[in-house]
Order: C-alpha cells, then sequence, then structure tokens
C-alpha cells in the first residue's frame, strides 16, 4: 500500500475544526463541596442550574459529602492544596486562613457589607477587618423541640416561656416515664450545643482579654447537670456516652421514632423532621429553657466559602455574589425552610413552602429566639477557635459521664486541650 | 467424565489453552528482542534488577515513602501538613505520650487517651487472641472429623471472614443496640434489656466478641489446613497401640501443629493489635474511651478531630510500628526454632 502525505493532513484539519467550538464554548469548571441536613443540597443545585444557564462559561460541581467530612477530610484538602473552589462549612473562622477575600472580583462589594457584615466577622482572619470570603447559607439557632402528642397523651403540661432547664428535664422525665419511652431529653453530642446550657448557669468562656476562659463557676454547674442528668437516666446514654473523643452524634431519629420527649438541637432539623415525621405526631418548637444568668440559644450556621486555592476567582466570585442576591438567597430560604443571615431580608417576611403546620410554626419560633441571644453566645461563636473549646467540652464531659474521669479532672483537662491546642496552633 | 473414561470437555479445554499459548508465545516473541538488547545493554548480572523495579518503584511510593514523611512528621510540630512549615521538636512528641505520674493510671498522662488507647489495646489483644486461638483449635479439631454436614460447618464458619469489617459491624449494631435484636428477644422472654454497647464492660466484650466472630473461619482454616497435613499412620499407630484421645492429641497433634499454631498466632496478634474498623463503627470507641484503641486514637488524633495534631499521631503511629516490628521478630525467632 502506497503512502500518501493527504491523509494525515486531512485528518489533522479534520480534528482542528472539531476542536474550534469546543475552546469556543470552553467551560470553567468550578467544584463544590456541598453537605445537605435535609433537601437544600437538591434546592443549591437547582439554583445553580438557573445560574448556569444564564452564564453558559461556568459549570458548577456539586460533590455532596457527608457532614463529617467537611469537619475532618476538607480541612486536610485544602491545606495540601487538593480543594475545591467552594464549599460549605460549619467551622467558619477555623479555615479562614485558606479562604479567598472575594472583594476585588465582587461588582458591589458594599451591598455584602450592608446584608452580611456580623457573619462576614466569622469568616474573617484575625486582624482583618474588612474582607469578604463567603455566604452565610443559612443562621442557625440552637433550640429545643418537644413532642407534643407525648406530652399532651402524658397530660403533662408544657413548661412556660421561663423555665428552667430543670423544669424541662423534669417534666421531659415525666413524659418519658408516662409514655413508656426510652428518652426522656437528649442533646446533641456537641460542644456547641452544650454552650447553652453553660451560658445560662452563668458561663463565660472568656477572660476580659478575650482570652479562653472555661471551666468557670456557670461551665462547672452546666457539667455536672449534664452529668446527673445521665446518672438519672433523663438523658441516653446512647448520644454523649456512646461514643469516644469528638464525634457529633444527634437525637434526631430517635425524635422523628417518637422515642424522645425533649430534643435539644437547633432550627436545621426542621425541613427534616417537616419530611420524616408528617402526620405522625405534633411536634413543635419550645422557648429556650433559662438559667439564672440567662435564657439564651447559640447562635451558629453555615457559610459557602470561596478558597484561596482556586485557579479561578473571577468566576467563583460571579458564583458566590449569585448565591448571596437577595432574591436567590430569599428562594433558598423559603425552600430549604432555613433563617437567612441576610440582614435586608431579617426584616421581610418569608414565604415558607411547606404545608406542615408546625415546621411554619418552628421556623417563626426560631426567628423569635434569634433576638434573645445572649452576647457572651455570639462572642463564643465568632471566636475563630471554638473548634477547640467545642471539641474538648465533648471529648472530657464524655468521660466524666462515663466515670472515667471525675468531674474536676475532665474540667482540667478541658482547659489544658484547649491551651494545647492553641499552642500547636501557634507553631 | 463419561462411563466409558473419555472426558467430553477436553477437546474445548484442549483448544483454549492452544489459543491461551499462542497468545502468550506471540507475546513473548514481541518482548524477546528488546529484552535481549536490554540485556546485551546493561550485563545479565544487572536484569534481575530491571524486573523488580516495577515492584520497588511501587513499594517506594506507597511503603518508604509514606513511612519516611511519617518519621518527619513524628520529629515536628504544628498543625500544617506542609513539611516545609512544621518546626522541628525533636522528641517532645514521644515525650509528651510518655509522660506520666502514674503509668498504671491513664487519667494521670499527659496524653491519657494515648494511654486508654494503648491499655484497650493490650486488654484486647491479651483476650482476643488467645480466645480466638483456642476457638480456631477446637472448630478446626471439630471440623476435621468426620461429621455429618461437615461441608456446610466449614462454609459457615468461613463465611464472616468475607464481609467486610464495616458490614460485620452494621450488622452486630443493629443486633446489639437498644432497640436492637438481642433485646427483642430478651423482651420477649420477660427478661431486662441491656445495654450491650452502652456499657463498658459489655462494650469490651462484644468488641472483643464481634472480632472473634469475624475472623475466626480464616485462622480455623489455617488450623485445619495443619490438621490435614499430619500424617494419618501416626494416627493409625497410635490407634493399634489403644493409646487414649487425649494423649493423642497432646502427644501427635498438637507438637506436629505447632509451627501452624505458631502463624495463627503471630497473624492473629498483628491483627489485633491493628484493630480498628470493626469496632469504630460498633462502638465509637465508647462509651467514652472504653474501646478506643491505638489506631482510632492516631486517626483521631491526626485527621478526625479539627485540630489535626500529626506530629503526635506520627509518633504514636511509630510507636505502635516498633510494637508490630518486636511481634515480627519474636515470629521470626520463635520460627526458627519450631520444625517445619
Amino acid at each position: 500500500m502506497r503512502t500518501t502525505w493527504r491523509n494525515p493532513i486531512l485528518a489533522a484539519i479534520g480534528l482542528i475544526a472539531l476542536m474550534v467550538p469546543a475552546s469556543a464554548y470552553a467551560q470553567v469548571e468550578l467544584r463544590l463541596t456541598w453537605y445537605s441536613d435535609g433537601g437544600e443540597g437538591d434546592v443549591m443545585r437547582d439554583l445553580l442550574n438557573r445560574f448556569e444557564q444564564k452564564n453558559a462559561d461556568v459549570k458548577v460541581i456539586m460533590d455532596v459529602v457527608a457532614f463529617r467530612a467537611i469537619n475532618e477530610n476538607l480541612p486536610v484538602m485544602v491545606q495540601s492544596g487538593q480543594g475545591p473552589d467552594m464549599a460549605r462549612v460549619v467551622d467558619l473562622g477555623g479555615l479562614s486562613k485558606f479562604y479567598l477575600d472575594l472583594t476585588p472580583h465582587l461588582p458591589d462589594p458594599a451591598y455584602w457589607h450592608a446584608n452580611f457584615e456580623p457573619f462576614l466577622a466569622w469568616m474573617r482572619r484575625p486582624g482583618d477587618a474588612a474582607g469578604i470570603s463567603g455566604v452565610m447559607t443559612q443562621l442557625t439557632v440552637t433550640g429545643g423541640f418537644i413532642n407534643k402528642t407525648l406530652f399532651d397523651q402524658a397530660k403533662i403540661p408544657v413548661p412556660g416561656a421561663t423555665a428552667s432547664w430543670e423544669d424541662w428535664a423534669k417534666a421531659a422525665s415525666a413524659v418519658a416515664k408516662a409514655a413508656k419511652i426510652p428518652m426522656a431529653l437528649a442533646m446533641d453530642r456537641s460542644g456547641h450545643r452544650f454552650a447553652p446550657l453553660a451560658i445560662d448557669q452563668g458561663a463565660k468562656y472568656f477572660d476580659a482579654q478575650g482570652n479562653p476562659a472555661i471551666a468557670d463557676a456557670g461551665f462547672r454547674k452546666a457539667a455536672e447537670m449534664l452529668v446527673d442528668w445521665h446518672k438519672q437516666g433523663i438523658m441516653p446514654k446512647e448520644i454523649w456516652a456512646g461514643a469516644s473523643g469528638t464525634a457529633y452524634k444527634g437525637a434526631n431519629e430517635e425524635f422523628a421514632n417518637s422515642q424522645l420527649a425533649y430534643y435539644y438541637s437547633g432550627n436545621w432539623q426542621i425541613g427534616q423532621f417537616a419530611k420524616q415525621i408528617g402526620d405522625t405526631f405534633d411536634w413543635t418548637v419550645v422557648p429556650e429553657p433559662c438559667g439564672p444568668a440567662a435564657c439564651t440559644g447559640m447562635p451558629g450556621g453555615a457559610a459557602l466559602v470561596a478558597f484561596a486555592g482556586t485557579k479561578h476567582p473571577k468566576e467563583v466570585a460571579r458564583v458566590m455574589d449569585y448565591f448571596a442576591s437577595e432574591a436567590v438567597l430569599k428562594e433558598f430560604s423559603e425552600r430549604s425552610l432555613f433563617i437567612p443571615a441576610h440582614l435586608g431580608l431579617a426584616k421581610k417576611p418569608l414565604e415558607f413552602r411547606t404545608d406542615s403546620r408546625p415546621a411554619r410554626d418552628a421556623l417563626n419560633a426560631y426567628a423569635q429566639q434569634v433576638a434573645k441571644i445572649d452576647k457572651v453566645a455570639f462572642q463564643y461563636q465568632g471566636y475563630a477557635n471554638n473548634r477547640l473549646m467545642f471539641n474538648a467540652t465533648v471529648t472530657r464531659l464524655t468521660q466524666a459521664i462515663t466515670g472515667e474521669l471525675t468531674l474536676d479532672q475532665a474540667l482540667q483537662r478541658i482547659e489544658a486541650d484547649v491551651a494545647e491546642g492553641l499552642k500547636e496552633k501557634a507553631k | 467424565m463419561n462411563p466409558g473414561g473419555v472426558d467430553l470437555n477436553r477437546p474445548r479445554e484442549g483448544a483454549a489453552a492452544a489459543a491461551l499459548s499462542a497468545v502468550y508465545g506471540g507475546l513473548m516473541r514481541a518482548v524477546e528482542p528488546p529484552i535481549n538488547r536490554l540485556q546485551r545493554a546493561i550485563g545479565a548480572a544487572r536484569m534481575p534488577y530491571f524486573f523488580i523495579a516495577p515492584n520497588l518503584a511501587i513499594f517506594g511510593i506507597f511503603v518508604i515513602t509514606p513511612m519516611l514523611l511519617n518519621i518527619w512528621y513524628g520529629f515536628t510540630g504544628g498543625t500544617s501538613i506542609e513539611l516545609a512549615s512544621r518546626p522541628f521538636v525533636g522528641g517532645e512528641n514521644f515525650a509528651s505520650l510518655l509522660r506520666c505520674a502514674d503509668y498504671l493510671d491513664p487519667a494521670s498522662c499527659e496524653r491519657d487517651r494515648f494511654w486508654r488507647g494503648l491499655y484497650n489495646t493490650g486488654f484486647f489483644v491479651a483476650l482476643q487472641v488467645s480466645l480466638m486461638v483456642l476457638l480456631s483449635l477446637a472448630t478446626a479439631l471439630v471440623l476435621n472429623r468426620r461429621i455429618i454436614g461437615r461441608g456446610f460447618f466449614r462454609a459457615v464458619y468461613f463465611y464472616p471472614v468475607l464481609l467486610s469489617p464495616v458490614v460485620v459491624a452494621l450488622i452486630w449494631k443493629w443486633v446489639l443496640q437498644r432497640s436492637g435484636a438481642l433485646n427483642a428477644g430478651l423482651e420477649a422472654v420477660g427478661t431486662t434489656p441491656v445495654q450491650w454497647l452502652l456499657e463498658p464492660g459489655w462494650a469490651r466484650f462484644w468488641a472483643i466478641f464481634v472480632s472473634i466472630w469475624a475472623h475466626m473461619g480464616f485462622y480455623t482454616l489455617i488450623l485445619l489446613a495443619g490438621l490435614q497435613s499430619i500424617p494419618a499412620e501416626l494416627y493409625e499407630a497410635a490407634q493399634m497401640d489403644g493409646t487414649p484421645g487425649w494423649r493423642v492429641f497432646w502427644r501427635i497433634t498438637l507438637p506436629l501443629l505447632m509451627p501452624t499454631m505458631l502463624v495463627v498466632l503471630v497473624l492473629g496478634l498483628i491483627r489485633a493489635v491493628q484493630v480498628f474498623d470493626e469496632v469504630y463503627v460498633l462502638t465509637g470507641g465508647g462509651p467514652g474511651s472504653a474501646t478506643l484503641f491505638m489506631v482510632q486514637f492516631i486517626y483521631e488524633t491526626g485527621f478526625s478531630n479539627q485540630l489535626h495534631i500529626l506530629g503526635l499521631a506520627a509518633a504514636a503511629s511509630m510507636i505502635l510500628g516498633l510494637t508490630l516490628l518486636v511481634l515480627t521478630l519474636l515470629q521470626l525467632r520463635l520460627g526458627q526454632g519450631t520444625p517445619a
């Protein structure tokens, strides 16, 4: 067979012709690491699809991972330079040194400052007073849910707006006993969830200079209550004692299965409770339990943040700016049943898209609790190294609950763990 | 085979073998010229290095390099993953792990959870390995006898080995949780349910039980092979002499099974020291730190907590590595003294 030079040239021309349209419509591919508590991932995908329709040059790939991976794997990935362009995170300050400052890429940074300023501070590095690194996907507030049907069946009156933690423990125990359910009162295994109990008892968490000073009298009182409730069987061992270290555990399944009278968690559970519980029983959000010092919940939330390692900061900023726009954030919040962390939206009525009356009531109840959050709670949430304090609290109080450590030893260990962690971070 | 003794499948097998042989021959013919050229270039003496080079490269990348990195992390501090940003701290990580006021009281140690993990691992290894070797031996002895359904029982005992440790743990968690199958059974017979995984003693018991359940089949199989390699004539001779059964076991079976027992013991020891997956899923290391083992401590310190104290985790893993090295050397030493 005779070799001809025409064929390779024609093939090359054909290949180039095929490549031209591809390069003309080349897309920037952005990766977003996301976790979902309920159905908000689907809402986000839908919103991103609409963004992509109007911005054909950008494609956002959502990598949906378990919540645990956000806290455990994402930091390692980001640190090793293998992180995504954006992620939904909850350790807002802990990862701040890896965030991208979006300011130079945003068309209107003033909009961000006007509507997100208190929350932007949670994501800034120490010493940074103006950076914009992300947008809160929701504002969360901790609080209690009760199984109203069980309370009614047991004929136990629901404690009032100023009821103390002890009142709630007593009422929940009475309900559990009457209804013959295994769990009276449960709290998520989290230092963040424990904080309102401590602040209500007078815990300050910080000294006058703003440095961590955890084991004060208020914290000690709350720790004693937690340990005693486990000893008395008011709190189930499954949640706090049923694990080691810092692992998070919730009691949402037990609550949804009508095995629990009172569940202290937060408003992020509303969406899944509306979906899972349906008409099975009546559930409702109750006022924050009180202590001698306060009746506070703990603020928090998740944020969509951009990472400095991205190769496409302009496109990332476009996605973030789209999501942060009032209309999009309003729709996201209404469909996900989230409280928006947007000062403009906070002044306007939201039409939460749910047929569930308990869900609507719960959202309103949480919205009212935002105004009652204690300043210590805001300070704690805004502290960049608060995860160190949360983790030490969970690990050591669990050991006190199971009897491995005395309460005194546990409190000393909490202080030591936090000091050690800060020392390691400073190296 | 048919009654005439002719295998009807043979022509098909023969054709397949011929095809395979042709492919193999073709490949060899294709490979031979470059290999010959290479041998002429580097000499026959260096050729073995060429053949083991790919394997060495894989070993170097995935075993040696991480080991060297681990040593680096072990002697440096901070929370950064970047080697260059980690300050050298000498033996501080090791000293921190090993500093104790009273070595019998983990609460008095600077890293109390490391010592709890160490003691828990020691307790687990001692009980799990000894019980597993005994149970595997007993099972192998039974399965070596001519019992009804022997093949079925051999399969039954081996089946859990095929399951992923996570699946094993999830199955048992379903059985043992508060509203699990075991408590449902107890309640059905009017007995009070027990918090199997929430009482430290019970949690430790179930961690050992589940681990034995999951791995016993493997060791039983090894011992069974060992039993079947003992010459039958010895038993026949003993039978003719009227030797009692227990004496046959002590004087024939056990001595001749010893090399196999040693393999089982060392493999079991190494596996037990590394215990993590199934217990982590089953109990999460709890209640408290009751089932926290060394590997979980390393994992949590280095990767699971938000603050990744990689130096401490690396130092702990080096201590664990040294423990395994001692066990392996022990195996080699004992193996040398045992007749094959």
